[in-house]
């Protein structure tokens, strides 16, 4: 087995695992730096975000402000140490991506431009169209390619941690294009390998948001942290499930359901505010959850619009002019053409909620660190407890890149005067990994298809774990979920050559998905509560006394996990009323 | 929604099997707005695992899933079925070596790429603290197009010069130097220079304009090594004929 020593892994290269890159080749030019990903860094999802990155930057704002949105917008889960560090930090490194060339939208006067967000109670959301995370993630790619220390191993599949004497210590990645196991040996290893939307069979995500970087920590007992907390955001196109950004409400769209009406106003978001006027924090400047769960109510009282694709809201952008749509909105207005035969400029457009983004992830701490020695994690698979129970749309671009940069500072800091590893142990460890996909090739009493066990989880999950949730389905999804992890152990691998087997990647990215939906499973039915992205038809109400704390999911191999919770750092704002009414300014 | 019967040829090729690619058919019932892609997912889910080829975000901006369709390269999720009749015959991008199925070898792209010094190289470093650098709309929009290149290779597959000469860096290399030297925070024209000038660099191109029919993102290639080779021939004059070199 091919061995390649480091001094940091990285595994995953969209916009966290790059920025943690060139934080490293910045501090240290002689450390060993491996950047591992399955797919070339350009085609890492950081690519598909589109609105914008929060940050703190026009004179009316302040840190103060944009924490308070932040911790409020996340229904008070959020640890306020970790947003308090994460507003400061903001601006600086939305700053230092200027530096590196972002093409920035720019006031005449040659500034940065920002838009309005939901849930943002000022204007702060940088943009580069709406095509932001696209320009963030060739920016950061574009940029590693100047330093010599980074080594790429675009196409290699990670597989598992090796942990060696209660550390982490590298792991095992097979090329994808011949089939080979290679180990990573590395001082400090940073997971940056996003989230795991395809779960659900109605996403935003690509199909390579899968959970692996997420299961990989967990399966080597690292808690994955408020996994329950999945994020639908409320504009998604109904056929494809492609996302239409926020910024389509920021720069003034609206909502309506079959009869016209601007529902919003009728779930706490009201009154309704002028047409072609849209104000910050209210109507249609609400945060995801509270919209998508609107969603909800108006399909429960057959407000919903029938369509070839479900039922669905209107989202209306007319009134904003070509002219506006061209200039600010220009992919929607093309995907909107491509995929439903809608111009935006000419009708509304049908739209759904769509599953879009996981606030859970591996657990980490303020500076990166999970509970593992030598392990780090950052972007969407890590959960740092910036979001709490419901992220504010633009912040987590940014998060990529404050975290991406704070898990690169922790490993290098936590790799200085280790000793050397244990070569013959790692490789003992690796060929135990090697040992598991040779079993899946050489397993003859297959009796379960990749495709339909996966179209088992995504239909349970959906119907049961989906905007509001109840008891009776958890149950129905967890039972659902334990028995198809049991019955992966029997799943067929049809292909059985080396070079670029597709069949084998998904069956591994199935067996990630299982282990993160059994997350989920398990923490949404231990939170007797509504909270955020977690609503409970049998609880409504927020619980303080009992849930404001993280829930913590632990491996059990074959058993089913745990959980047990972790408080939430309280420093400054107390658990109050989240007002997206147009009275709260 | 109205379901069609779609027959698609796909060309096959595995390495460790194959002595040379082949042609296989297959039959899959796809929704009238399906994409090329949707038939091809449908293929691998029901009827065929062993199928191999790359795709991602479904939405024309993650640039894995470019191949040939009926000879025209295209991102398959960009491809709709509706706008094809017949058999629709599905291969790998050509220009590129196979690496399996529809699955091509992208380190010549990747080499070329970072050849040309894709990144910013300041005019004048500043610290953070300073804030942004100013640059006006009007500056933005000199390079904002030629920033869309998604780098899926369509372009490369469709240059006439790149199928001959396979050391030309090809549109997508030289768009993207030039979306740099167009940036008014940009000092490093110079340095990028030495390839995109050199005799692999942008006097390759016969200025067919294959590249920027195909763009997926209308990046217009062709106009960005119109625009280099105008650039270069100034270089040119100021170097060798006018008096005092450079200083003009």
């Amino acid at each position: 087995m091919k061995i390649v020593n480091v001094d940091v892994a990285i595994v995953g290269a969209g916009g966290a695992g790059l920025r943690a890159a060139i934080a490293l080749a910045q501090t240290d030019p002689t450390l060993k730096i491996a950047l591992i990903s399955k797919v070339y860094p350009m085609r890492s999802h950081t690519c598909a975000a589109e609105g914008g990155a929060a940050g703190v930057i026009k004179a009316d704002d302040s840190f103060a402000l944009h924490f308070d949105d932040t911790v409020g917008g996340g229904d008070w889960l959020s640890d306020q140490d970790c947003v308090a560090y994460f507003v400061k930090e903001a601006p600086k490194e939305l700053t230092q991506l200027e530096h590196w060339g972002c093409p920035w939208n720019r006031e005449p006067n040659g500034s940065v431009a920002v838009r309005p967000f939901g849930g943002m109670k000022k204007q702060r959301t940088w943009f580069a169209a709406d095509k932001s995370g696209f320009h963030i993630l060739h920016t950061l790619f574009q940029t590693t390619l100047q330093f010599p220390s980074i080594s790429r191993f675009d196409e290699y599949f990670a597989i598992d941690l090796l942990v060696d004497e209660g550390r982490c210590q590298g792991l095992t990645a097979i090329e994808m294009c011949s089939g080979m196991m290679t180990q990573f040996h590395a001082k400090s290893v940073i997971m940056a390998g996003g989230g795991a939307g395809r779960i659900f069979p109605f996403s935003t995500n690509g199909a390579i948001k899968t959970g692996d970087a997420m299961a990989m920590a967990y399966r080597a007992g690292v808690p994955l942290k408020d996994m329950e907390f999945v994020q639908y955001h409320p504009t998604g196109l109904p056929n494809t499930g492609s996302l239409l950004t926020e910024a389509c409400r920021g720069e003034g769209g609206v909502m309506l359901n079959k009869n016209g009406r601007r529902y919003l106003q009728d779930y706490g978001m009201g009154p309704e505010t002028p047409l072609g006027k849209p104000e910050l924090k209210t109507m249609e400047l609400g945060p995801r959850d509270r919209v998508s769960q609107a969603y909800w109510h108006e399909l429960q009282k057959g407000n919903t619009v029938s369509t070839p694709w479900g039922e669905c809201v209107m989202l209306d952008m007319r009134h904003l002019g070509e002219k506006v749509i061209n200039e600010r909105l220009p992919l929607v207005r093309e995907l909107a053409i491509a995929y439903l035969g809608v111009d935006i400029v000419k009708d509304p457009v049908p739209i759904r909620p769509v599953v879009h983004y996981m606030m859970g992830g591996i657990s980490t701490n303020m500076q990166a660190e999970t509970v593992l020695p030598g392990l780090f994690a950052a972007g969407e698979c890590a959960c740092v407890s910036l979001n709490g129970a419901n992220r504010l749309g633009s912040n987590s671009l940014v998060e990529l890149l404050v975290f991406g940069k704070s898990a690169a500072l922790s490993a290098f800091a936590y790799l200085q005067e280790l000793p050397a590893p244990n070569a013959k142990a790692l490789t003992a460890l690796a060929e135990q990994s090697q040992g598991r996909i040779r079993a899946l090739f050489s397993r003859t009493d297959g009796a379960e298809s990749v495709a339909g066990l996966r179209k088992e989880m995504m239909d349970s999950m959906e119907k049961n774990v989906g905007i509001y949730r109840n008891e009776e389905g958890l149950k129905e999804a967890a039972q659902v979920i334990e028995n198809l992890r049991t019955r992966y152990q029997k799943v067929i691998l049809t292909d059985k050559s080396n070079v670029f087997n597709t069949d084998l990647f998904q069956v591994l990215e199935l067996g990630s998905m299982l282990e993160c939906a059994s997350a989920i499973t398990v923490g949404a039915l231990a939170r007797k509560e509504s909270r955020g992205a977690h609503q409970r038809l049998d609880f409504l109400a927020r619980d303080d006394e009992n849930f404001l704390c993280h829930s913590m999911v632990h491996f059990n191999g074959d058993q089913n996990p745990t959980v047990d919770y972790l408080d939430v750092v309280i420093t400054q704002s107390p658990p109050g009323v989240r007002d997206y009414s147009g009275a709260h300014s | 929604m109205k379901e069609r019967l779609v027959q698609i040829e796909i060309l096959r090729y595995n390495p460790e099997q194959d002595t040379e690619p082949y042609f296989q058919l297959y039959e899959v019932l796809c929704k009238e707005e399906w994409v090329v892609l949707d038939a091809l997912n449908a293929i691998k889910e029901t009827a065929d695992p062993t199928l191999s080829y790359r795709w991602s975000c479904h939405m024309a901006v993650c640039g894995s899933c470019g191949m040939m369709i009926n000879g025209e390269p295209k991102l398959s999720c960009h491809a709709f079925l509706r706008s094809y009749e017949g058999v629709i015959r599905v291969e790998p991008l050509v220009n590129f070596p196979i690496e399996r199925d529809l699955v091509t070898v992208a380190d010549d792209f990747l080499k070329k790429l970072k050849r040309v010094k894709p990144y910013l190289i300041p005019k004048e470093s500043e610290k953070i603290e300073k804030g942004p650098f100013p640059q006006t709309p009007a500056q933005l929009m000199k390079y904002r197009q030629f920033s869309m290149c998604i780098n899926c290779m369509l372009c490369y597959a469709a240059c006439p010069q790149y199928a001959l000469q396979p050391k030309f860096l090809g549109p997508a290399a030289i768009t993207l130097a030039h979306r740099y030297n167009q940036d008014s925070r940009d000092g490093g024209r110079a340095q990028r220079q030495e390839e995109i000038a050199s005799d692999e660099g942008v006097w390759e191109c016969s200025f067919v304009g294959a590249c920027s029919e195909v763009c997926p993102k209308a990046v217009d290639p062709a106009a960005a090594l119109q625009q280099v080779k105008v650039a270069s021939t100034l270089d040119w004059f100021k170097e060798h004929l006018l008096p005092q070199g450079e200083k003009t």
